[in-house]
């Protein structure tokens, strides 16, 4: 399934670089705050569901090669963020949704 | 590629903004010159964890990075304040970094012990006061 599909399908907002989320695919999903526990627990192609919004969570999904970035519960990433994210070509979603709802829905959805 | 690519970067302190992009530029010439997903991998956490340390901790540093078919050497060199105490700089969960860094999603005191996990050698050269010298070795053989 496609980032844009998992958006449409979440009811999720593109903070970032919608026009390339037509063409990247994503498989398994990790959930964690911590950047260490990201850094080694995030897979290729990754959904990685957060509430951390500083720009570092874009260093950390680049470099495991995460499809894309979920914030959750309302969390706002900051200009920096959105910044490094387009610089980086990192889809950042978010929305309303809890880690929980989001892990759930993805689960339903075969991700 | 027959011969040792060295490369050298420096990493500014208390700049969060900047941080990883040694260990992106490093990944990315690693993936050019072809090395497995997994080594690479282990080449991007190992020095991603060393990066943030040095900004958290040592205002900085310096980081060489030798790259030969067989191995990827990875020598960062800060002047901070040094390990005081490495068997518990090492232990999972141990951290000094302050409240604010932890607000940023570090500070879970896994810096070192991922830094260890993700390398197949590792050697910590520190002195209170005067620095820290962490050589890491990752094998291109997986």
């Amino acid at each position: 399934m496609t980032v844009k599909e998992i958006a449409k399908e979440l009811n999720l907002k593109f903070y970032t670089c919608e026009d390339v989320a037509h063409r990247k695919e994503a498989h398994g999903c990790y959930i964690g705050d911590l950047l260490s526990f990201a850094m080694s627990k995030v897979e290729m192609n990754n959904v990685w569901i957060t509430i951390q919004t500083n720009l570092n969570i874009v260093a950390v999904a680049t470099l495991s090669e995460a499809a894309c970035i979920i914030i959750t519960d309302g969390c706002v990433p900051d200009k920096l963020t959105i910044d490094k994210a387009n610089e980086q070509e990192m889809i950042i979603l978010g929305g309303e949704i809890s880690a929980y709802e989001a892990a759930v829905k993805l689960a339903q959805l075969g991700i | 590629m027959a011969e040792t690519m060295k490369l050298h970067y420096t990493v500014d302190g208390d700049d969060f903004t900047r941080a990883g992009e040694t260990s992106s530029k490093v990944k990315k010439t690693l993936n050019q010159l072809g090395f497995a997903p997994g080594v690479v991998k282990k080449v991007a956490i190992a020095m991603y964890e060393g990066e943030i340390n040095m900004v958290i901790h040592a205002n900085g540093g310096t980081i060489d990075v030798d790259i030969s078919p067989e191995e990827i050497v990875i020598i960062m060199q800060d002047v901070g304040p040094g390990i005081p105490d490495i068997e518990k700089a090492m232990q999972e969960g141990f951290s000094t970094a302050d409240h604010s860094v932890r607000e940023l999603g570090f500070g879970a005191g896994m810096g070192l012990p991922n830094m260890k996990r993700y390398s197949d050698e590792m050697t910590i050269d520190t002195e209170v006061g005067k620095g820290t010298c962490v050589k890491l070795v990752v094998k291109a053989k997986e």
